[in-house]
This record gives structure tokens, sequence and C-alpha cells, in this order.
């Protein structure tokens, strides 16, 4: 841990993820290595079943590493209790299984309960970083509605002002672009972009919007045949590594306009 | 600005009318009692009549405070299961408490003829009636707790739970099937549900297992309102969901489970009062919610039991059919009316 320098938000040495089953286990990537920095925007890239979820379910203590370690604030992410986990690391997840009769404000006040006391009671400085995170990212207006009234683009600005008010160092989003259309895709990932760059916050997410994540990330993570590739936009289109990231003959990416092409 | 106390004045409001509520409770019945005369009594100063007095005293505070403890205890255990289990159809009936302390019940009034009629007379006292429906809640709820430790699912427990419950109502049908009428009606009269037959060292014994029952259900207030975000979000939040999901399992077979032991298997009231309470308050913060269904729940409740004594008559109609004769159709009333239903 001598070479983390104050920035590390979180990192990994010789990671290997995957799932056990019984005596099996099934690996999904090995040999990762990582380091994530305060203010970085970072993408997980990579086909359907590739192992985006499982990475970040690792990197965020859910799921177990198969070997190495995750680090977050120099200490290991398996020697970190849940409590000190949920002041380090905020989520904003594709499940919906959350009760749309919560109003916006309540869902995002749920953020603060790693620091409210045993009834959930708010503070001043709770209600200042609730009233912060709806500011971040502009949901003023619809701050008193329903969840169920939202649409799904409201609703995942929603998820994000809860993830902020929870006020952690890194925040990991599963998928936070899918069911948006088009220009909602690059506001919510824009917005992310702002967000790491005005909160000075670590944010993580997977996302199949590689053309958008080129543009707007400062390093990416690509995980193709249990393999993991990390680094800048520049560095990756230069190395080649997006050349051979789908199957077949179907898509090909073009250097030039740093963007996939259909094969004529 | 975020107003945590958005809802206090709500409370206050439920707080008073469950006041007026146990006032008329206490003074309707097959003897009228005058208010004042109620509000002396209960203050211990001197009242116009003596048989008043001992109405008040032995009869009616025993039952309004029966009926307190039902209402609130089964609304609360109705809010925690729908939040567990994040299904609005969920009720303290769910778990199976309420079957398994049928069952109980079922084999002591009808399994007595099978085992021989001086058994039958050793039995058939009322405490043997509560230790039954204990036993009977307590198997079911182990039976539960065991699933529970074994599952990492909260849909599977509540499976569980439904096969429970068709499990025992089938023993049940199946012990009736053999008795004699004598018996089997002694069952139907149980199952009708009764608050007015506790003595004060009942009552006392009852209040023991809701209070604790009630403070495991504010301690959990906080990972309750975490569950509503889903259990993914609420272990990224925190919580241990195991070690939560067994205390509102405690919680909720304490409370179900000594009530029907006391009071007999009183439907409706635990699932329809969280839903009443939501249309009135419209948060989903069990901050609020949970002593609002506490209110709810025992206003309802006293209501209930004044209707199922048919005041100034000397008849009185089975508790279990009042509560949902009257609660079905308000519940129905007000979703019809709002159109819409949030949960």
């Amino acid at each position: 841990m001598n070479s983390t320098n104050s920035h590390t938000v979180i990192k990994t040495k010789d990671l290997s993820i995957g799932y056990r089953k019984k005596n099996l286990v099934d690996l999904v990537a090995l040999e990762i290595n990582l380091e994530i920095k305060k203010g970085e925007l970072v993408a997980v890239l990579g086909i359907n079943g590739a192992g985006k979820s499982t990475l970040l379910k690792t990197l965020s203590g859910i799921t177990k590493p198969i070997k190495g370690e995750v680090v977050i604030k120099d200490k290991k992410i398996q020697n970190t209790d849940p409590s000190e986990l949920a002041r380090s690391i905020s989520l904003v997840l594709t499940e919906q299984a959350l009760s749309r009769n919560l109003s916006v404000i309540e869902l995002v006040a749920l953020g603060r309960q790693p620091y409210t006391n045993w009834i959930g009671r708010l503070t001043n400085t709770d209600l200042k970083k609730i009233m912060y995170a709806i500011q971040l990212v502009n949901i003023e207006d619809i701050r008193d509605k329903k969840c169920h009234e939202l649409s799904d683009g409201q609703f995942q600005k929603v998820l994000i002002a809860r993830a902020l008010a929870q006020d952690t160092p890194l925040i990991i989003l599963d998928e936070p672009t899918t069911h948006l259309d088009l220009f909602h895709k690059a506001y919510v990932l824009k917005l992310l972009q702002k967000l790491s760059k005005d909160t000075n916050k670590a944010i993580l997410f997977a996302t199949h919007e590689i053309n958008l994540a080129l543009q707007l990330c400062d390093k990416l993570i690509i995980i193709k045949d249990k393999k993991t590739l990390y680094g800048t936009p520049a560095e990756l289109i230069k190395s080649g590594a997006f050349n051979n990231l789908f199957p077949g003959n179907l898509i090909r990416f073009d250097n030039d306009s740093a963007s996939f092409k259909i094969k004529q | 600005m975020l107003n945590q106390n958005k809802y206090t004045f709500s409370i206050i409001l439920l707080f008073l009318a469950l006041i007026l509520s146990g006032l008329f409770n206490i003074s309707l019945g097959s003897v009228n009692i005058p208010i004042s005369e109620v509000i002396s009594s209960l203050l211990g100063l001197e009242v116009e009549k003596d048989t008043w007095k001992y109405i008040i005293t032995n009869y009616r505070l025993p039952k309004a405070i029966t009926a307190v403890i039902t209402g609130s205890g089964l609304a609360v255990s109705g809010l925690l299961m729908q939040t567990l289990f994040r299904n609005p159809l969920a009720g303290p009936y769910v778990l199976g408490l309420s079957s398994g302390a049928s069952l109980g019940v079922a084999i002591v009034f009808m399994g007595a003829s099978l085992f021989g009629a001086s058994f039958a007379v050793v039995l058939l006292s009322k405490w043997s009636l509560v230790i039954a429906s204990s036993i009977g809640s307590l198997f079911v709820l182990f039976a539960v707790i065991l699933a529970s430790i074994r599952l990492r699912d909260t849909m599977a427990i509540l499976i569980i739970g439904l096969m429970f419950a068709s499990l025992t109502a089938a023993i049940v049908s199946v012990l009736a099937y053999f008795s004699p009428a004598s018996q089997l009606q002694q069952y139907v009269f149980w199952s009708y549900g009764s608050l007015g037959d506790l003595s004060w060292e009942e009552v006392g014994i009852l209040g023991i297992f809701w209070f604790l029952g009630i403070l495991i259900s504010i301690g959990s207030i906080k990972n309750l309102n975490s569950l509503l975000l889903g259990e993914q979000y609420a272990r990224s939040l925190g919580t241990n969901i195991r070690k939560n999901r067994m205390a509102i399992i405690i919680a909720t077979s304490l409370l179900a489970g000594s009530i029907t032991a006391f009071a007999g298997p009183i439907a409706f009231v635990g699932l329809a009062v969280p839903h009443l309470i939501r249309q009135i308050i419209p948060s989903a913060n069990h901050l609020t919610l949970v002593p609002a269904v506490i209110f709810g729940g025992a206003i309802l409740m006293l209501l209930c039991d004044i209707i199922a004594q048919l005041p100034g008559s000397d008849y009185s109609l089975p508790i279990n059919a009042i509560t949902s004769l009257i609660g079905a159709p308000v519940v129905i009333w007000l979703l019809v009316r709002k159109r819409k239903f949030n949960f």
C-alpha cells in the first residue's frame, strides 16, 4: 500500500473476479489492476456477459474476490464493515424493486442513512447535503413529486442525487443509461462528467454507450475474454483495444472518428 | 425544505381521535354510560352509580385496552410485513402465524374428543386455549425462522408462510370433519374472535408481548426505511439485511401470535390499516407511518367493537365479522375514489 497516494480512491491488486458455486469457481476475469483517483470519470465497457456487473459488484463489496484484493481507503474491502463501507461507496443500481411511493426528496434523504442516528432523524447538516445533491443534478422542480410520477430520465437523476447525498468518495453506477433515449443518455453521462469535476468524487459506471464514453471519460476499463484493459481513451484507441471488442464481421472501429461503423 | 414534522399534526389528530373513540367505546354498550361519568370513573372520581363503576373497571376498560392492543398490534405487524415483502397484499397472516394458532386451538377443541372425554375437561380451560394457540404460532414461527436462516430470498419466505397457512388449514378441515358438532361449534366460536373475555391479568400479559413487539418495531424504523429501496440498496447503506429481517419477523410474531392467542384470529385489520393510513398520510417514511398505524389500528378496532356491541341491545356480534364488514367497503371506496393505489 506504500504506492497508494492520497488521491487514490480505490485500487485493485491482481484481482480475479467470478462466482463460487460450492466447490466450483466460475471465473469471469483475472489479473485486474486498477487505480481510480479523485475526480475521475471511469466507464466499464464490454459485451453482454463479459463481466461488467461482476466487476462492479466486486468493487462495491457485494461479491467477494476470487483472488487478489480490492483496497479502499488503504483498507482491504473484506475487512471494511458495512457501515464504514456505506460512507465510502454509494450505488446506483438497475434494480427496480424500490418503492415508487417515496417522494423524490424522501428518496434522496435515504442517502443520509449511514450518518443518521438510530431512528434516522436528519440533522441540519443532513438537510444541507440533501438540498445540495438536489441542486447538483438540477431536480429542484420535481422534489416534492412521488417517484411513480417521474419519467425514466427524471428517475435516474433522482437516483444519482441519492448517491450524491450519501457523500462518498466513490459512486458506482450499473448501466445508468438503459431505458433512456439518446438525448437522455448523453445528458446523464454529461451530468456524471460534470459531477466528477464539480465534487471531485470518483465515478465508475458500466455502460454500452462506447461512443459517448470515449468522448466523456477520463479512463476506460475494457473487459474482453477474461482480460481487462485499463487506460485513457486515447491510449486504448492507439493500442487497438477496440478493434476486436465485438465478435464477427458486423461492426468495426474507425480510428479516425473514434466510433464504431457497420462493415459495408 | 424537507419538513420532517410535516405530518405531526395529522398524528396528533389521530391521537385525539383515539382518545375520543376510547371514551365512546367505554361509554356505549348494553348499558349506556354518559361520557362525563366515564371520564370521572377513569380519573378515579365519584361516579353516580356504583354499577357503572363496576362495569367500567371490570368489563369495559379491559375490553377497550384489549381493542387498542389488538388493533394497533395487528396494524403494525401488517405494515412490517408489507415493507419486508414489498407486497401490498402482505399482512400478519402471510407468515402463517394465525394459521398456526388456529391449528393449536383446533387440536385442543376437536382433538380432545379423539383423545377421550376426561382429557377434554382438563384441556378446555381458557389458559389451555392461549397456550395451544401460542404453541401453534411458535411452531410456525420457528419453521419460518429456520427457513429465513437458510434462504437468502425474502420472497421464498413469503411463499413458505403461505404454504404453512394452507397446510394448517387442511389439518383443521380434517379435524373438523371427524369432530362432533358441539366441539366444532366451540372452535367456530373461537374463530369469531373476541375482545371481551380477558381478565386484567390476561390483559397485562398480552400488554407485555405487545410492548416488546412495538419496541422492536420502533427500533427497526430506520432499517424499514432503507428496505423501501430494495435489499441491494439497503445493504449499500450499511443495513444488516438478515439481522433486520429477523427483528421484523420476531416483532410480527410477538404481536400477531399473542393477539391471536388471546383474542382469536382477527382478520383484515393487519392488511387494511396500513393502506387506510397511506390514504390519509401520503408518506412512505416509517417514522411517520409506525405511530400513525398504531393509532389508526387502535381507532378502527375500538369503532368496530362499538358496532359489534350493538349499543343499547343485549346482543353482540362477532368482532371478526365486523372488522371485515365495515373495513372492506371503506378500503374499496377509498381506492376507487382515489383511482390510484399508492404503495
